[in-house]
């Protein structure tokens, strides 16, 4: 038994160790690489020394790292919002984009966007927030909806996926209305990107998802029950109703969170819970969510670093670059769990 | 009410969604019973079961545990004192077996389900019980049904309860499994005290298991008592809507339905040595008549079941001249005769002289109903 013990804790350590490794590495190429060359003595002056080159200092404090913080706090988000999901309807390949969830944010998001800049410049970050929430709500409600009907775990993701499309395609018709000064924002914001993060945005970020991600980690105990199913949940004392309508605001406030500053990001919520566990051998939330979350950090600023660098100075989406990853995984998660 | 009783409801009535099912339940049990419900599918065994563990409201009434009703206990309370095993298929990810009996110690530990040193003990204590020890590393979904079960039960066992509730326990077990785990839950209940409430589909078993027994079938629980009031021919029969086959009380076992028709074939049997010619000729469809056994004769037992009319004398004396000549009366209708019968002894040497006067005849004569 100790053995087994030992082994365990030394793969939860391993896997520690190499994401936290992986997570050093990808700020050190965020901050160094861009359509700008910023040499190593400059970054250590601008950083450390708060001197060097007027632009290098704006590029490195105004642009790059608070765009990266950004990358860590959403994917982070995602990742954890994901594994809630999951574990809500017990199902690997449930996620807040594929159920749609991510595009009823965005569909709200663009809604309050078109409406407040046509008369003023500039919107409110809780108001986007807000916002998301809303549309995110408004999905979860339509999915929640639809798994009362249906038992079967791939019909849910074929409506959350249409529920997408439908949300998707009404902010396409908004956008076509809206003014054009307004366009290029939206439409580049619609794809899913970490640009244009201001620090001011982090602060909001940073303020909202930290401590609803602690409130996860703390119902670790719950959510491990949970994981046995809802009626031996409840015979191990816990309120499955409220239970239920915790995971459900969590998960969804954790996606409005991404959808309010950087749009959809697709299959990260899928592919890092997946990833982490697999690495882990474990489902166990104690251990998964804390590291799900760093998971998730890792996995974005990869992923964005890939974005703004593969074809600089031309950027891609964010989602983009997450699907080429994401959607191998989630093929093989299908695959595996049909042999089953 | 009454303080003698752990386990009590009164006037009980559960169904789903508003509905009753099954009205004015009322049962009491003391620590340490075994309380089986039987009955055919869909009667609401699990409905009681699981109004009982507070899956599902009671509509009317109430369900008291150690004297207070289970409507004002804390979710807390409850599992701290009832632990379930459920028929619900368990879909784990990456949960060995071990992992999912430590949820059992769900109500005991802190905020962040931390195991103890005693957590840990007890977990192992209550695989060690089941012979699951050895599968602590498995994964969950890919152990066998009856290990399933296993683990499942440990799981239970672990949350330390005052009450297990158990829907269909033994439901995917094979003979070897099934016994062990109602052994294992006749030892809680004498070593631990602890009250054991069940449904159960195989009827030996229940007889064999329980202190009390409750039947459910219709709109109220018409039978409930010990396994010997209740493990009656007719009364079983009735449960079920036995119309085709019996049930045999001696044997807590079922038989099927006698060959239908004009019998054509007389056994000459006892001891034993008719039972397996009996089923060969009920398999067969053959309907046959049976002689002469004596009452406290096992051959009589089954021959009651599956003979279209029984020959008997009263345990322990010789067979009168009466009954032998009843006997041979039936026998000239036959024209094939299957005697069983190597030796005789005192009581039945009548059979030796029905033996005879079927070969004098020249009837058929059989050594088993194989041939034909």
């Amino acid at each position: 038994m100790e053995k087994s013990k030992n082994t365990n804790y030394i793969r939860y350590i391993i896997t520690l160790i190499v994401l936290i490794t992986l997570f050093v590495i990808l700020i050190l190429l965020n901050i160094k690489l861009g359509s700008v060359d910023v040499s190593v003595k400059d970054i250590i002056d601008i950083l450390f020394h708060g001197s060097g080159n007027e632009t290098n200092y704006n590029i490195l404090w105004k642009v790059r790292l608070p765009r990266m913080m950004a990358s860590i706090i959403l994917g982070g988000a995602l990742a954890l919002s994901g594994f809630l999901l999951q574990t809500f309807f017990n199902n690997p390949i449930a996620g807040p984009y594929v159920l749609g969830i991510s595009s009823g944010s965005k569909m709200m998001v663009a809604l309050v966007m078109i409406a407040v800049l046509s008369r003023y410049h500039y919107v409110n970050s809780a108001a986007l927030i807000i916002a998301a929430f809303a549309g995110a709500m408004l999905s979860m409600g339509f999915v929640l909806i639809i798994s009362r009907k249906v038992n079967s775990v791939s019909m849910l993701i074929v409506c959350g996926v249409m529920i997408g499309y439908i949300c998707s395609a009404i902010t396409d018709i908004m956008i076509t209305f809206a003014d054009d000064a307004n366009i290029v924002n939206l439409h580049n914001w619609s794809l899913g990107s970490f640009s244009g993060t201001s620090w001011k945005n982090v602060g909001v970020m940073a303020s909202v998802v930290l401590p609803t991600s602690l409130i996860v980690f703390l119902m670790s105990k719950p959510i491990g029950a949970y994981q046995l199913g809802e009626n031996y949940a409840k015979n191990m004392g816990i309120n499955i109703k409220l239970f239920r309508i915790m995971l459900v605001l969590l998960s969804s406030f954790l996606c409005a969170c991404v959808t309010a500053f950087a749009g959809p990001i697709s299959f990260v919520g899928i592919a890092v819970p997946h990833l982490v566990k697999s690495f882990l051998k474990t489902s166990k939330p104690l251990i998964v969510t804390p590291i799900c979350f760093l998971g998730g950090s890792v996995f974005c600023l990869g992923c964005d670093l890939i974005a703004r660098t593969l074809f600089a100075p031309v950027e891609l989406s964010v989602s983009t670059v997450s699907s080429i990853f994401g959607v191998p995984i989630v093929i093989y998660i299908m695959l595996k769990k049909r042999v089953h | 009410m009454n303080k003698e009783y752990f386990f009590y409801t009164k006037k009980l009535t559960v169904g789903y969604n508003g509905k009753p099912l099954i009205k004015d339940i009322e049962v009491n049990l003391k620590k340490g019973q075994i309380l089986t419900l039987i009955g055919p599918n869909g009667s609401g065994k699990s409905t009681i079961l699981k109004s009982i563990t507070k899956h599902l409201k009671s509509i009317c009434g109430t369900i008291y545990i150690d004297s207070e009703s289970i409507e004002s206990m804390s979710n807390k309370d409850m599992a701290q004192k009832v632990s379930v095993m459920l028929t619900d298929k368990l879909k784990t990810e990456l949960m060995t077996c071990k992992d999912v009996v430590e949820t059992g110690r769900y109500p005991y530990t802190g905020m962040l389900g931390i195991l103890s040193e005693e957590d840990n003990l007890q977990v192992r204590n209550a695989m060690e019980l089941v012979n699951a020890w050895e599968l602590r590393d498995r994964d969950f979904t890919e152990i066998s049904d009856g290990q399933r079960q296993r683990i499942l039960l440990a799981r239970a066992i672990c949350q330390e309860p005052e009450i297990i509730v158990l829907d269909e326990p033994t439901s995917f077990l094979d003979i070897h499994y099934e016994l062990e785990l109602l052994s294992i839950l006749r030892t809680l209940a004498e070593e631990r005290n602890i009250t054991v409430i069940m449904s159960l589909h195989e009827l030996d078993m229940a007889q064999k298991v329980s202190d009390l027994v409750m039947c459910v079938k219709g709109e109220y629980i018409t039978h409930l008592g010990a396994p010997e009031e209740i493990f009656q021919k007719e009364l079983i029969s009735q449960l079920y809507d036995l119309s085709n086959g019996s049930y045999n009380p001696l044997f807590g076992s079922f038989e099927m339905e006698r060959p239908k028709g004009k019998p054509k074939v007389f056994v000459i049997a006892g001891g034993g040595t008719g039972i397996a010619e009996y089923r060969i000729l009920q398999k067969k469809g053959i309907p046959f008549v049976t002689g002469i056994l004596h009452k406290n004769d096992i051959d009589y037992q089954l021959a009651q079941d599956l003979a279209s009319e029984v020959f008997f004398e009263k345990s322990f004396d010789p067979i009168s001249e009466a009954v032998f000549q009843n006997a041979l009366d039936r026998m000239n209708s036959c024209n094939i005769v299957i005697n069983c019968l190597k030796t005789y002894g005192e009581i039945n040497m009548k059979n030796k002289a029905l033996y005879r006067e079927a070969v004098s005849q020249g009837k058929k004569i059989l050594e088993s109903a194989d041939m034909l």
